[in-house]
């Protein structure tokens, strides 16, 4: 809470070098004949920044470095063999020491050692405290003298503040950058370490996936085999491809050529509610409703289809992608130049065969773009498979039976318990890497044929 | 596009008068009825598609409030409860006395707690329902499984809070068993031998009488919004945890994806020069906008969690990762705001004399904000109904309490539903599901409402 009110304090001091940095400008200003290089603001802007920026630096140093300086002056202080407890030990007589110098107290009778270490960490917590603020004080009122002192009309105020300004906005749109960094390193760096245990080959090759029964170290002769699940997640894509590809792309056509315009102005957004909703909430639905429905169906016409399988899960996720198929084609249907319509339907062709050899032709590379980014959609869906696919990680071609996907198994290795060093969990890596590079792969194929498609009509 | 365009399909073909009908002219005539036949086809595929679309939004929609609108309401009894000062046997509640640590006040407020905790509060509630049911008094064992395990809790609860409650008669709101609930509302078939059932005949009986004398109604469910999860008393596990575990991912969301993604997006549309490092940026912006959730989870596993040792199921950590995941989302939005903005408008402020950021920060960017709104509003909404990346940071644990800061253990409305779809009691869980579901929906369609609101109402063409 302390902390809060330092910041608070902070800004409250910001507010008051801005005013003295706008005053003191004016002040300036009204003496001088030359006209000042920038508005007051900004002058008032390049106080407040001095001032309150460096402290802000020293106090977030401070608060990261400082608690573990404590902590090892009190470890150095301890008796010996307290000392030389375990971690978690040490951790509970810290906690013990700090509720004592906070003034809580502890229920039984505290140690003479810890009473010191006590002493000594309220000692050097009120010190540590004092001489933080006095530095920050000092950078901050240093800060706000020595700017307000340099104000002149020869002070390029704005070009400065706005350079601080750019600056922020460089180091804001780098974070994209580090994200993707962060995802490829720290994927590579767990599958590295879990290569160590399995070897790729046996991983990318191998057909059965079994984690449990192999132990750590030992490898698993083809326990981790990719196939399956791989096979899984292609099957169960396959079948949300065959719904949402040709009902979307329909509803693509329909809405562009042939919807008259109350109908596209209700049934759009309608339809791209589908897109909005949750996918948890599309697992729910197929789980409770769907499943059953298709297991019904398959009793009334003797076949055997689990309630969770391949098609359940695909069908459900076909629905899910339905809009996104279709606002994609929609866009790019509506892209075609109207001269080539014009040019079909003059020749006397009916509007469907024009769409069917005019349109469509012309569209067909923005259209399997479409269709790339609605199957790497498809790939890395997660919360339908997990409720509705059945999770059986077996190699069979049955759409009617349970499937187990690359997705599920990572969810399936990395609940729980988060052990970072059995192959169990850091397969989870391996798995994602691949994900990650297959999806990238459609990604980045599908754009660059949407891209190479749009020049072609500009 | 589809009112001016020519319709063959209606229009007659026209006889070719004064000239020699060809026997090519025949041919097309004679192929006519098949290819206006087609037309019609592939015209009735496309509505049918559309319509299937429609109809899909509206089973989803259906079934699931059908579902889930009942779970509102709850099977509640309301009776009046005697605080016997036979039964409830504890000392006044301990108070800071001279030369006492707060420590040891604190452990004798445990002590006394504990104490309270002892008392048979069962028997406080048997007795009550023993009231209403004198010919239960034999059989109190049974009796007690009409109200859910948790109220003796809620009991000692109230009694903490107010010790003054001691030899009073209070009236209270106790919530039915959850079995009890799916007996009453209809979702067990009742003509299921008893060895099917989930209650013994008594109590089936008992909760019917209760029923029709009114002790028992079905009332709005508080409990449903103000209670944490709970495993032991089923019909009193709640969403407030999972409410709160999602503010909280919320507000990180709007305080860290919104102002880097805006920022980011003004830098790279209004500043950034063209060269590599810029078509680099932007890339790998587009690549990771369609980079699958679940891979953001792995990043916050192995990044937040192994690296940085952040706690696990932490909203914190949830938020950070939600927020990585949102940001190509509001960058891509702002720029395409920042697109559609004319340049005119920038001409005009630099020919006037202002200077680039004061071009973009006076007068680009107040007219794009409705636009960077609407998409902010789109992304925060989108990252509070993601399920996958949260799995995978420890926030499916469960958790039995409110988090009072965001680096207390939570869960999140999306997770909560992925825990309750699970629960083994499913005649009770999926109606409760559905409840959450909806609440869900209710407020990802009140932000959506909000940001189609603010498009409509601040739009501008230019």
């Amino acid at each position: 809470m302390n902390n809060w009110i330092m910041i608070g304090a902070l800004l409250v001091l910001m507010g008051f070098a801005y005013q003295f940095g706008v005053l003191r400008s004016r002040s300036v200003a009204a003496r001088v004949v030359v006209r000042m290089h920038s508005r007051p603001g900004y002058y008032g802007l390049l106080v407040a920044l001095w001032c309150g920026l460096p402290a802000l630096a020293v106090f977030l140093l401070w608060s990261m470095v400082e608690p573990s300086m404590i902590r090892s002056v009190v470890i150095e202080q301890l008796p010996p063999e307290v000392a030389a407890l375990d971690g978690n030990q040490i951790n509970v007589i810290l906690r013990r020491v700090e509720s004592i110098a906070s003034g809580f107290g502890v229920s039984d009778q505290p140690a003479a050692y810890e009473l010191a270490a006590a002493a000594r960490v309220s000692e050097l917590q009120s010190t540590g405290r004092l001489s933080m603020v006095a530095l920050m004080a000092a950078l901050a009122v240093g800060g706000l003298v020595f700017t307000l002192r340099k104000i002149s009309p020869a002070l390029r105020a704005r070009n400065k503040v706005e350079s601080v300004v750019q600056t922020l906005l460089i180091v804001c749109s780098t974070i994209a950058i580090l994200t993707t960094i962060g995802i490829v390193l720290s994927m590579l760096g767990e599958a590295m370490r879990f290569f160590q245990f399995v070897s790729p080959v046996d991983f990318f090759f191998g057909t059965v996936w079994n984690p449990r029964f192999s132990t750590v170290g030992a490898g698993g002769q083809g326990q981790f085999g990719l196939l399956p699940l791989l096979w899984g997640t292609i099957m169960v894509s396959i079948v949300a491809l065959l719904i949402a590809v040709p009902i979307g792309l329909m509803t693509a056509i329909y809405m562009a050529e042939y919807a008259p315009g109350w109908l596209r102005s209700i049934a759009k957004p309608v339809i791209e509610v589908l897109a909005g909703i949750p996918t948890i909430v599309y697992g729910f639905f197929a789980l409770v409703t769907v499943g059953p429905f298709f297991h019904g169906l398959g009793l009334a016409v003797g076949l055997d289809i689990r309630a969770t399988s391949a098609l359940t899960a695909g069908v459900v996720m076909g629905i899910m992608i339905i809009p996104f198929v279709s606002s994609l084609s929609d866009d790019i249907i509506t892209q075609v130049p109207r001269a080539m319509r014009d040019g079909s339907l003059g020749l006397g062709a009916t509007k469907a065969e024009t769409i069917r050899n005019v349109v469509l032709p012309a569209a067909l590379p923005g259209i399997v773009g479409a269709f790339l980014l609605a199957a790497s959609r498809a790939i890395g869906e997660t919360m339908i498979v997990v409720l509705a696919a059945g999770n059986s990680p077996v190699l069979h071609a049955n759409p009617f039976e349970a499937v187990s996907t690359v997705t599920v198994t990572i969810v399936n290795q990395l609940t729980g318990d988060l052990d970072f060093a059995s192959p169990q969990s850091l397969v989870a890596f391996a798995l994602g890497l691949t994900l990650f590079v297959i999806t990238l792969a459609l990604n980045v194929v599908a754009l660059y044929i949407v891209r190479k498609y749009r020049e072609q009509y500009e | 596009m589809s009112e001016q365009a020519v319709t063959p399909d209606t229009s007659p073909v026209a006889p070719l008068s004064g000239r020699q009908r060809t026997p090519q002219h025949a041919l097309v005539q004679k192929s006519l009825g098949r290819r206006h036949a087609a037309e019609k086809r592939f015209r009735a595929a496309g509505l049918s598609a559309v319509l299937f679309g429609l109809a899909m939004v509206a089973l989803l929609f259906i079934t699931i409030f059908a579902k889930g609108i009942p779970a509102f309401w709850q099977a509640t009894l309301e009776i009046p409860v005697h605080f016997d000062p036979e039964i409830v046997k504890v000392e006044p509640r301990p108070q800071l006395q001279a030369g006492e640590t707060p420590a040891q006040l604190r452990d004798r407020e445990l002590a006394w707690q504990t104490q309270v905790t002892m008392v048979n509060w069962n028997r406080v509630i048997e007795n009550a329902l023993i009231e209403h049911l004198p010919e239960a008094a034999s059989k109190r064992a049974l009796v007690r499984r009409l109200v859910t395990s948790g109220e003796r809790f809620g009991l000692r609860d109230m009694f903490v809070a107010n010790p003054e409650l001691l030899g009073q008669r209070v009236t209270v709101r106790l919530l039915a068993d959850a079995n009890v609930d799916v007996w009453l509302k209809g979702n067990i078939d009742r003509d299921l031998p008893d060895a099917q059932q989930q209650l013994p005949p008594e109590v089936r009986q008992w909760a019917d009488t209760l029923y029709e004398r009114g002790v028992i109604a079905m009332k709005f469910s508080t409990s449903l919004f103000m209670n944490p999860d709970s495993r032991s008393s089923l019909a009193s596990a709640g969403l407030a945890g999972a409410i709160m575990g999602t503010l909280y991912m919320m507000l990180i969301v709007i305080l860290i994806a919104v102002p880097v993604g805006v920022a980011s997006a003004i830098y790279l549309e209004e500043y950034a020069p063209r060269n590599r490092f810029t078509d680099l940026i932007e890339v790998n912006i587009n690549n990771l906008a369609a980079v699958p959730s679940i891979i953001f989870g792995l990043l916050g596993a192995a990044v937040f969690i192994n690296w940085f040792k952040m706690p696990l199921s932490a909203p914190i950590v949830g938020g950070l990762v939600l927020s990585l995941m949102t940001l190509p989302t509001v960058i891509i939005a702002t720029r395409s705001t920042l697109k559609a903005i004319p340049p005119s408008i920038r001409q005009a402020a630099l020919g006037i004399g202002a200077s680039k950021t004061q071009t973009i920060f006076h007068h680009v960017l107040p007219l794009a904000l409705p636009g960077i709104l609407t998409g902010a509003i789109i992304g925060v909404a989108q990252a509070i109904g993601e399920t996958a990346p949260l799995l995978l940071i420890g926030m499916s644990a469960f958790v039995a309490s409110v988090p009072a800061t965001p680096l207390d253990q939570a869960t999140a409305l999306p997770v909560q539903i992925y825990l309750w779809q699970g629960n083994e009691l499913r005649n009770f869980f999926e109606a409760r599901t559905s409840a959450a579901i909806v609440v869900l929906l209710a407020v990802m369609i009140s932000m959506n409402a909000l940001a189609i609101l603010l498009r409509k109402r601040f739009e501008q063409r230019w």
